[in-house]
C-alpha cells in the first residue's frame, strides 16, 4: 500500500497530526513518476520545482494551523488542453510545443484555490481528438495494467497517472468519452459531468458543444471531492449553467433500495462477451442491494457516432482555425508568403488525425453540404437526446459497459480510423445528450479493466455518484493495482 | 456612351462601430487611438481555451439602431461564425450573426431633389470588428495592432433600392444621422467608425432582372463613395455599350487614380461556413426588453424636421439641413431657449456657421459656440445694440471663445452708435472730405450715397448705426 492508497479524508488528518507533510506527497508523486513514467508516458511537462516550492509554502501554512480544505496539499495532474499560466501547454501538439499560457483555465484556478498541487501537464492525444492517446505528437502513453496496450484517450495520460500512482487525482476532458473510456482501460473511475456544470474556459477547445472536464480518480468519493471543488457557474463561459452545485459529498449514502435502472439493448450489442458478463456480474451486485434494472431501448444510438464526428469535426475545423502560425505556437520560418505561411506552419504542426477531422469538419460546413450533414446530425443529437429524455421519465439510471472492449494493443488499429471511433460508440450518446456519466471498474478480463458506465439526467450528479459508490462499496475492483 | 439608357441598381453594405465603453466579448477598451496592442486579452487575442461573453450594451445599442431603421426585432436572436483566414482576425473566424440577425425589414426615407423614396433595410446584425494591419518595410512586412478587434460592429444592408450615387449619398446621410440621434455611434467615416460597401450593376431601361453587380470597397468617405459610384456606372455602361459582359467581381476604389480595380473574382469568392457559434447561447428578446429600447429612442431626424416646420415655420430646405445632424440641430433648439426668432437663428446656422465649419475643417463639437451666444446675440441685433455686421465679429468671437455676445461687445466696445448727435459729427466730416462724392450725388448718381455711408462706417469703427447714418447724410446733402 502506498501513500496515495490512504482515503482523502485519512490523508488530511495526518496532515492535521504532523504525520504527513504536503512535501511527503509531492515527493511522493515525482519519486513514482521517476520510477514508472519512462515506461508509462503519462506525463508531457513536468512542475517539479513549482510544486516542491508549492509544497513548502503548504506545508508552512500547515505549520501556522490555517483552516483548510479536503484538496490541501493532493498532487494533482492536468491534461495538457487545460492552460496553466506560465506552464507549458501543448495539447500533445507540436503546433503547441513552445506555448507557455498567460492565464489559468478556471477548473486550474479553482483547484489552486482549493491548493492541491499541481505536479504536471498530462498526456493525451493530439487536441484531445483520439481514443488510444496514440496520437499525441511526442510519445503514446501505455496501459500501465499491460504496457503493449493503449491506456485509451483521449486523457490516456490522466487516466495512466493516477492507476500508475503517478498523481493523487487528475483532471481530464471529455469530448465523446475521452475521460470515461479511458477510465475504463485504466481501471480507474473517470466522470463527465452533465454539459455546463464545469467552466471550460482554459479548456482548449476540440468540440465546444461537447467538452467537459471531469475529474479523474482512484475511487468515487475522490471524484465528487473533486467535482465539488471545480463545479459551478463561470461568467467566463457562457455555456456555464447557472445552477446549485448540491453537496456531493452527501449523496454518498450507500443506500440504493428502490432504484431504477435502464439497460439499454442497443449497449450490450457487439460487445466483448467478457465485458458483458461483467456488467451483468455488477447488475447482480445492484440488485442485491435493493435496485430493479429493466432492458430498454434508445433507438437512435446507431446514429450516434456519425452525427458525433460530424458535429465535433465541424465545431473543430472552426475552433482550431486560430492555430494559424500568427500571434503563438509554430510558425513556419521559410514561407514566401501569407497562404504559404498558413499552409505550411498548420501542415508542420498538425498530426494527421487532426488534420483528418479538420478536413472531415471543413467539409461538412461547406456551403452545399451544410444541410445534408451538419444541419441533419443536429437533428439526429436532438433524437438522442430525446432517447435520454423518454428513459429518465421512467428511470434514475440507465446503466452499461463504458467501451466494448478492453484495452487494445498498441498500434493495432492506427490504421483504421472507423474501427478505432466505435471504441467510443457506447460514451458519444451520452455526449450528445449532455448529460453526466461515470466509468468505474467492475471486473477484470483477461487481467484488464472493464468498466461500468453508470449514467444520469442533466445535473443529477448525485444519483450517479450515490450508484457508482454504493457499487464500489460492495466490489474491490477498484483497489486493484497493476504491477509496475 | 451614355447612361441614360441603363438604369443603376445599388445596394449599399454599411458597418457602424458601436460606441461601448468595453468591447463586444470582453472587457477591454474600446477607446481610439492607445498604443497599438494595449487594449488587448487573452479573448480577443484568441488564445487557446478562451470564450467570448456577450457585452449586453452592444444588444442594446443594436436594437436600437434596429428599431430606429424600422426593423423588426426578432424574439430570439443568435451568433454564428464566419470562419476565413487573415491576420487580422486572430481566431481565423468573426462572430458574426447568419440567419438570426437582431433586425430585418426595415426602411428609411430620404430626399433627392425634393423627391421622397423609401429605401428597404434588409437586415441589420451584430458582429465584432478585425485588428489593424499596417503595411511596413515596402511591403515586406506587415504589423499588426488588436485594438480594434472586438470592437462592436452593426452591418446594415440595404434592398437594391438605390438608382443614383446621389441617393446613395442621401442614404448614408441619413443613415448617419440616424445613428447620430439614437447615440449609438461615432458614425465618423474619416475614422472608420462608419464604413461602406456597395453592389452596383446597370440594366437597360424597362428590364426587371438585375444586371451582374460589382461589388465595390475601400470608399473612406461620403465623396468616396460617390465618385467610387460614379466611375462605376461610367466603367459598366462603357463594357454593355460595347455588347460586352459585367463580371461578377469585387472592385476595390482607389481615390487617387479615381478609378476601380478587380480585387478578386467570383470564384475566389470565400466560402465562410457559417454555423452557430456554440460558445454563445441564443439571446431571448422579450417585450419588456423591447419596450424598453423603444422607449430609449428619441425624436429622429424626420420628426423633428416636420417639426420645425409646422412649429417654427422653417423652410423646408432649412429644416431638412439643419436636422440632417444632430448637434446642428441641438444647437437650433437651444438657441430658441434665448430668443424667438426661430428663421434667424436657421440664417446664422446655415450661413456663417456652416461656411465656418466648412472652411475650418473642424466639427461643430470643436466649437465654442453655444445655443445661448448665438440666441443673445439675435436678441442683440434685434434690440439696435449692434449692427448686423458686428455682429459677425462677434460671432466669431464666440466660435473661438465661447465668451457670451454681452461680454464680447462691452470688451471690444462694438455697441452700436444710435445718438443723431454723435454720429451727425461724423457725416459732417465725411461731407467735407469728399467733395466729389458729394458732387456726384447732387448730380443725381444715387449710388453715390452708398460709399459715403460706408465712409461714416469707416470713421466709426463699424459702430454707427447705419440706418440712422444714411438718413442723417441725405438730411445734410439736401441742405
Amino acid at each position: 500500500m502506498t501513500l496515495f492508497d490512504l482515503r482523502l479524508q485519512e490523508i488530511h488528518n495526518r496532515l492535521s497530526k504532523k504525520e504527513l507533510s504536503v512535501t511527503d506527497l509531492v515527493g511522493e508523486a515525482f519519486a513514482k513518476i521517476s520510477e514508472r513514467d519512462e515506461r508509462v508516458g503519462a506525463y508531457l511537462t513536468l512542475n517539479e520545482e513549482g510544486a516542491r516550492a508549492e509544497a513548502a509554502r503548504l506545508d508552512n501554512k500547515l505549520a501556522g494551523g490555517e483552516a483548510r480544505g479536503l484538496l490541501f496539499g493532493l498532487p494533482v495532474g492536468i491534461k495538457d488542453n487545460m492552460v496553466t499560466e506560465g506552464l507549458r501547454t501543448t495539447c500533445a501538439s507540436q503546433f503547441l510545443s513552445n506555448y507557455d499560457p498567460i492565464y489559468d483555465a478556471t477548473a486550474v484556478a479553482k483547484l489552486k484555490q482549493a491548493e492541491a498541487v499541481t505536479i504536471g501537464k498530462l498526456n493525451m492525444d493530439e487536441f484531445a481528438m483520439g481514443g488510444s492517446n496514440e496520437n499525441s505528437s511526442f510519445h503514446p502513453v501505455r496501459n500501465p495494467w499491460d504496457l503493449n496496450r493503449v491506456p485509451g484517450g483521449s486523457s490516456g495520460g490522466s487516466a495512466a497517472a493516477v492507476a500508475a500512482g503517478e498523481a493523487y487525482f487528475t483532471l481530464g476532458s471529455d469530448t465523446g468519452g475521452s475521460i470515461r473510456q479511458p477510465a475504463s482501460y485504466c481501471g480507474v473511475v473517470g466522470l463527465k459531468p452533465t454539459y455546463g456544470l464545469v467552466s471550460r474556459y482554459g479548456l482548449v477547445a476540440f468540440a465546444s458543444s461537447l467538452d467537459q472536464i471531469g475529474p479523474i480518480t482512484k475511487n468515487v468519493e475522490d471524484s465528487a471531492y473533486v467535482l465539488q471543488a471545480i463545479a459551478g457557474h463561470d461568467h467566463k463561459d457562457s455555456t456555464s449553467a447557472n445552477v446549485d452545485v448540491p453537496d456531493y459529498l452527501a449523496a454518498l449514502t450507500g443506500d440504493i433500495k428502490g432504484l431504477r435502472i435502464a439497460v439499454p439493448k442497443e449497449y450490450l450489442e457487439g460487445v466483448d462477451p467478457q465485458v458483458k458478463a461483467s456488467v451483468m456480474e455488477a447488475l447482480k451486485v445492484l440488485e442485491g442491494m435493493g435496485a430493479v434494472w429493466e432492458e430498454v431501448s434508445l433507438p437512435h444510438t446507431e446514429y450516434a457516432v456519425a452525427a458525433y464526428y460530424l458535429l465535433a469535426s465541424s465545431e473543430a475545423s472552426s475552433n482550431l482555425s486560430r492555430f494559424d502560425g500568427v500571434r503563438y505556437g509554430v510558425r513556419s520560418d521559410h514561407a514566401g508568403n501569407l497562404l504559404d505561411l498558413y499552409l505550411e506552419s498548420r501542415s508542420q504542426g498538425f498530426g494527421p488525425e487532426v488534420k483528418r477531422r479538420i478536413m472531415l469538419g471543413t467539409y461538412a460546413l461547406s456551403s452545399g453540404y451544410y444541410d445534408a450533414y451538419y444541419l441533419k446530425a443536429q437533428k439526429v443529437r436532438t433524437l438522442i437526446k430525446r432517447d435520454f429524455d423518454q428513459t429518465f421519465e421512467k428511470y434514475d439510471v440507465i446503466i452499461g459497459p463504458t467501451a466494448p472492449t478492453t484495452a487494445f494493443q498498441l498500434g493495432s488499429q492506427v490504421d483504421d480510423p472507423l474501427t478505432m471511433y466505435l471504441n467510443d460508440i457506447l460514451t458519444i450518446p451520452v455526449s450528445l445528450a449532455g448529460v453526466p456519466a461515470i466509468s468505474v471498474p467492475c471486473g477484470f478480463a483477461d487481467g484488464l479493466p472493464v468498466g461500468l458506465q453508470i449514467i444520469g439526467k442533466a445535473f443529477d450528479e448525485s444519483s450517479v455518484l450515490r450508484v457508482a459508490h454504493a457499487f464500489e462499496a460492495q466490489t474491490d475492483h477498484h483497489k486493484q493495482r497493476p504491477a509496475l | 456612351m451614355s447612361t441614360s439608357k441603363y438604369e443603376t441598381v445599388i445596394g449599399l453594405e454599411v458597418h457602424v462601430e458601436l460606441h461601448t465603453k468595453t468591447k463586444i466579448f470582453c472587457g477591454c477598451s474600446t477607446e481610439f487611438g492607445a498604443p497599438p496592442n494595449s487594449h488587448t486579452c487573452p479573448v480577443c487575442l484568441g488564445h487557446p481555451g478562451v470564450l467570448p461573453v456577450l457585452n449586453r450594451q452592444a444588444v442594446d445599442y443594436a436594437m436600437k439602431a434596429a428599431m430606429a431603421l424600422n426593423c423588426e426585432i426578432g424574439d430570439v436572436s443568435k451568433f454564428d461564425r464566419k470562419n476565413y483566414f487573415y491576420p487580422d482576425s486572430p481566431k481565423a473566424y468573426q462572430i458574426s450573426q447568419f440567419d438570426q440577425p437582431i433586425g430585418e425589414n426595415g426602411y428609411i426615407d430620404i430626399e433627392v431633389d425634393g423627391v421622397t423614396k423609401r429605401i428597404g433595410i434588409t437586415r441589420l446584425h451584430l458582429e465584432e470588428d478585425a485588428g489593424k494591419l499596417t503595411h511596413v518595410d515596402g511591403g515586406y512586412a506587415s504589423l499588426v495592432d488588436f485594438n480594434r478587434v472586438g470592437t462592436p460592429l452593426v452591418e446594415i444592408v440595404s434592398e437594391p433600392d438605390l438608382s443614383s450615387p446621389e441617393e446613395a449619398r442621401a442614404y448614408l446621410e441619413k443613415l448617419r444621422a440616424i445613428m447620430q440621434y439614437c447615440d449609438v455611434s461615432d458614425v465618423k467615416m474619416e475614422e472608420g467608425s462608419m464604413r461602406c460597401d456597395a453592389n452596383i450593376s446597370l440594366r437597360p431601361q424597362g428590364q426587371k432582372e438585375f444586371g451582374i453587380r460589382a461589388e465595390l470597397k475601400n470608399m473612406n468617405s461620403f465623396r468616396g463613395v460617390v465618385r467610387g459610384l460614379e466611375y462605376e456606372q461610367y466603367r459598366q455602361a462603357e463594357i454593355l455599350d460595347d455588347g460586352g459582359q459585367v463580371v461578377q467581381e469585387t472592385r476595390r476604389w482607389d481615390e487617387a487614380q479615381g478609378k476601380t480595380f478587380s480585387m478578386r473574382g467570383k470564384e475566389e469568392a470565400h466560402d465562410y461556413r457559417y454555423f452557430p457559434d456554440p460558445d454563445l447561447v441564443k439571446i431571448h428578446i422579450d417585450q419588456d426588453w423591447k419596450d424598453r429600447i423603444r422607449a430609449s429612442i428619441p425624436e429622429l431626424p424626420d420628426a423633428r424636421k416636420a417639426r420645425y416646420a409646422s412649429e417654427y415655420g422653417l423652410p423646408d430646405y432649412d429644416a431638412g439641413v439643419i436636422t440632417s445632424s444632430k448637434p446642428l440641430a441641438d444647437l437650433f433648439e437651444s438657441s430658441l431657449g434665448y430668443t424667438k426668432d426661430a428663421k434667424a437663428v436657421s440664417n446664422w446656422i446655415m450661413g456663417d456657421l456652416l461656411g465656418y465649419l466648412n472652411s475650418s475643417g473642424l466639427e461643430l463639437a470643436e466649437v465654442k459656440l453655444s445655443g445661448q451666444g448665438l440666441g443673445e446675440m439675435i436678441n442683440l441685433i434685434e434690440k439696435g445694440t449692434i449692427s448686423s455686421k458686428i455682429a459677425k465679429t462677434v460671432f466669431k468671437e464666440m466660435l473661438q471663445s465661447g465668451k457670451l455676445p454681452q461680454q464680447i461687445v462691452e470688451e471690444q466696445g462694438l455697441v452700436q452708435i444710435s445718438d443723431e448727435g454723435a454720429i451727425l459729427a461724423i457725416v459732417k466730416e465725411v461731407v467735407a472730405n469728399n467733395p466729389a462724392s458729394v458732387q456726384d450725388y447732387k448730380a443725381g448718381k444715387d449710388k453715390a450715397i452708398g460709399f459715403l455711408v460706408g465712409q461714416v462706417m469707416k470713421q466709426s469703427k463699424g459702430k454707427a448705426n447705419p440706418g440712422l447714418a444714411n438718413k442723417l447724410l441725405v438730411e445734410v446733402l439736401k441742405d
